[in-house]
């Protein structure tokens, strides 16, 4: 096992040899936009008099995995086919909406569909089903803009993106000379009590939204609050805060008060910058507080908390066959989750379910918008009650391209 | 430049062609507990592979969970089919003596000290005496199901006739309408032989997989309709072929796999073993009868039990019992799959009946009553011998 991790590192440390030694402009992982923005920032294809812009992305990839020397083959997947349509109704009134098709069509969903009114730049309103502004992964997850095959997991089980729900908020900027300013603020229906009772056997947002009624109805009653704060500086980067809070539990019916109103919140930190031009650095920390009862399994923990750094250097720049701007990139992800932070109060000892991976990462982009990408994932896994942790190793091969 | 782009592309083959260098190695079979015996046929497979589903399915309120219970699954009581972790501990209260448990009507004989949201869960009667019993392995069950009653009573010794203070003896239990005794049990009085649980008190797997359902995940089922939180009988919340399957699965694991059995250390553990009287209880060799599953037939198989009640002394008397076991009494467990035991308990030993003893060493020196003797061997032994025998424990 020691070897793998060495030669693993070796190979990583050779790639971001070469990299230092080239000089080429940045990657396309980060813009200089800020991740609130990213619902915009996609490619849309409008014809002349139609009214509706359209465009989308796919992302399929090919992976092999192994865990614990249980080799599960090689498989091909079409993770996402997602739609994206978007329209300016009238000055100062747009919508965009976006459909993702999951796993074929597994699963259906509509992520956003919303109409924005803006005021002033510093007041915007939003209605419709919007993504939660929680995290920077959320916000920004198309998977064209990402080096990996997988998102990151503490993006999507920590904070299960994406997430989106029906609500009304409000969104604005301002700009102060390299500064910009800006905040979202919404309420939204929330999520329902599979969080804590669901076959995953942990606390999962994931189970908690996928309640097909909340497009029509808020499981909790009360609104859900979601928003953020960030700033960028054009020249350093961007630093985000969000925070999101809500009760997942129905605790009345017919007006009968049949439980306590149980809360979840969620705290994100995200943040992403650009060092000489060439290397992308980007995180994100969430953290997730649960109120439970104290009589129910603690196999459902009443904290979660995770991870992920990703860092991609670019490494060459230049015209590959037809392609003017052709960019390589290498790349590597470490990333943690604890899906249950506590101890047993039996025998004072810790709760494990924690996750630790790393990914290295190359990748190929003939055009910003396309990128092909070569990963291996080694993943550490203890389980419940911390047993010795299963070690998983996958390789995957996959594309995905904005159209 | 060029030289570079090709520099990364031999990476990429080199990662490519290193794929199997990369992958994480598979434990030793023996390192692990669970996976199926040999010598199943295709269809015995898949019944096991269906078994190994309902072991691992996750109850919820949806699917029957509770409303009070202990754990939402049988995996979360035996982690990779090994011993079980303090956490999911089962508290049996409500009978002191052999006329049965006086606490049935009050929540009796098992305590769920935990419960979906909006329920009480059960809290232990005022005065009602009880024990707490960890978790044990499910690896190699089915030859314990398949040693005939004949060889059990072979094996018992009530009366201590040839005086080594070992006195083994049965626990006639009454089994329940839905169990039907085997072709070859022996009856007495119209109570059976109970050989699994901690007291015996178990007849068979169908009879311990029934009483986990309901008991441990409040699931009713249609041998035990019974609902643990309104006592009422409600319509079965797992299927009939459910319980099957992982009935034939709890049989068909495979038996633990000794590990460094031509260690000399081990070698010398084992003699040991057999000089302080360990064996008298913990028979290393027994042998299967007829099995309708070929593979269990016959066949002789080294778990280290007599699954005969064994007086363990007044340090491991918690004032309760089941069937004709006295209080003191103790099945004695199976050795095999010892050395793993920490592998599913959380990376630390949680031994004896309630998981008080933390070493194997300890777990020898609360052996008092009958074992008592042996335990006084052990603690003459030179520090030399007794790490032997303890890595001949951990080898099991």
């Amino acid at each position: 096992m020691k070897k793998t991790y060495i030669y693993t590192i070796k190979i990583i440390a050779l790639l971001l040899l070469i990299s230092i030694t080239e000089v080429i402009s940045q990657t396309d992982t980060v813009n200089q936009k800020l991740n609130m923005d990213a619902v915009y920032d996609r490619p849309f294809l409008k014809l002349d008099k139609l009214p509706l812009a359209i465009g989308g992305y796919l992302e399929a990839n090919s992976q092999f995995s192994q865990t614990d020397g249980v080799n599960e083959g090689i498989s091909f997947q079409a993770r996402r086919l997602t739609l994206f349509f978007s329209s300016t109704i009238a000055d100062r009134i747009k919508f965009l909406s976006e459909i993702e098709f999951e796993d074929g069509t597994k699963e259906i969903n509509i992520e956003f569909a919303a109409v924005d009114i803006e005021l002033f730049p510093l007041l915007n309103i939003r209605s419709g089903i919007v993504m939660n502004p929680i995290g920077a992964f959320n916000q920004n997850h198309d998977g064209p803009k990402w080096e990996f095959v997988d998102r990151p997991l503490s993006a999507t089980t920590i904070i299960p993106s994406t997430l989106s729900n029906v609500g009304v908020g409000l969104f604005g900027k301002y700009y102060l000379s390299n500064w910009i300013f800006a905040y979202e603020a919404y309420l939204t229906n929330g999520f329902d009590d599979k969080i804590i009772d669901n076959e995953e056997n942990r606390t999962s947002l994931v189970a908690g939204k996928k309640n097909i009624d909340k497009f029509d109805d808020n499981f909790g009653t009360l609104p859900t609050y979601s928003g953020k704060l960030a700033i960028r500086n054009r020249k350093i980067g961007e630093l985000g805060i969000s925070f999101l809070n809500g009760i997942y539990n129905k605790w009345q019916i017919d007006g009968v008060r049949v439980d306590n109103q149980r809360y979840l919140s969620i705290l994100a930190l995200d943040f992403n910058t650009t060092l000489y031009n060439r290397i992308d650095i980007i995180g994100e920390y969430s953290k997730l507080w649960i109120n439970i009862p104290e009589t129910y399994s603690k196999q459902y923990g009443n904290q979660q908390k995770g991870f992920y750094l990703d860092i991609i250097a670019n490494i060459y720049k230049d015209k590959v066959l037809s392609w003017d701007n052709a960019k390589l990139n290498i790349g590597v992800r470490v990333e943690y989750v604890d899906y249950n932070i506590g101890e047993f109060t039996e025998t004072n000892t810790e709760i494990g379910d924690e996750i630790w991976a790393i990914v290295p990462t190359i990748s190929f982009r003939p055009v910003s918008t396309t990128v092909v990408r070569f990963n291996y994932r080694y993943q550490s896994q203890v389980d419940f009650l911390y047993n010795p942790a299963s070690k998983s190793g996958v390789i995957q091969l996959g594309i995905s391209s904005y159209f | 430049m060029k030289f570079k782009l090709i520099t990364i592309f031999i990476s990429v083959f080199v990662i490519f062609i290193s794929c199997d260098k990369l992958l994480p190695p598979a434990p030793e079979e023996s390192e692990i507990l669970d996976g199926p015996m040999e010598n199943l046929s295709y269809e015995q497979r898949l019944q096991f592979l269906r078994g190994d589903d309902a072991f691992n399915e996750v109850f919820t309120k949806e699917s029957g969970l509770g409303p009070i219970f202990v754990a939402n699954s049988c995996a979360s009581c035996h982690s990779g089919d090994g011993k079980g972790h303090p956490f999911t501990t089962l508290t049996r209260f409500g009978q002191d003596d052999t006329t049965g448990n006086k606490y049935l009507n009050q929540g009796g004989n098992q305590l769920q000290h935990r419960a979906l949201p909006g329920y009480k869960p059960e809290t232990l009667p005022e005065g009602a005496s009880h024990s707490d019993f960890i978790a044990p392995a499910v690896t190699g069950l089915g030859f314990l199901a398949y040693l005939t009653d004949e060889s059990i009573i072979e094996m018992s010794d009530p009366n201590d006739a040839n005086g080594d203070g070992i006195s083994g003896v049965v626990n006639w239990i009454e089994i329940p309408d839905y169990i039907n005794p085997s072709t070859s049990a022996i009856s007495q009085n119209g109570k059976y032989i109970g050989r699994f649980g901690k007291k015996a008190s178990a007849y068979n797997l169908l009879h311990q997989t029934v009483g986990a359902y309901n008991q441990d995940m409040g699931i009713a089922s249609f041998f035990n309709p019974i609902d643990v939180y309104s006592n009422l009988e409600i319509e079965p919340e797992v299927s009939n072929q459910t319980i099957y399957d992982l009935d034939f699965y709890l049989h068909t694991l495979k038996a633990p796999i000794q590990r460094n059995q031509n260690n000399p250390e081990v070698i010398k553990g084992k003699v040991i073993f057999g000089q302080i009287n360990c064996g008298s209880c913990h028979k290393e060799t027994l042998r299967t009868g007829y099995s309708p599953i070929e593979a269990l037939s016959n066949k002789e198989f080294h778990p280290y039990t007599d699954l005969l009640l064994h007086d363990m002394g007044s340090e491991l008397d918690d004032n309760y019992t089941e069937g004709s076991a006295l209080t003191s009494e103790w099945r004695t467990p199976a050795l095999w799959g010892l050395g793993l035991s920490a592998d599913s308990q959380g990376g630390q030993y949680y031994l004896m009946h309630d998981g008080r003893a933390r070493s194997i060493e300890e777990a020898i020196l609360f052996h008092g009553g009958e074992a008592e003797r042996s335990k006084n061997l052990y603690l003459e032994l030179n520090k030399e011998d007794k790490n032997s025998l303890i890595k001949f424990l951990k080898s099991l």
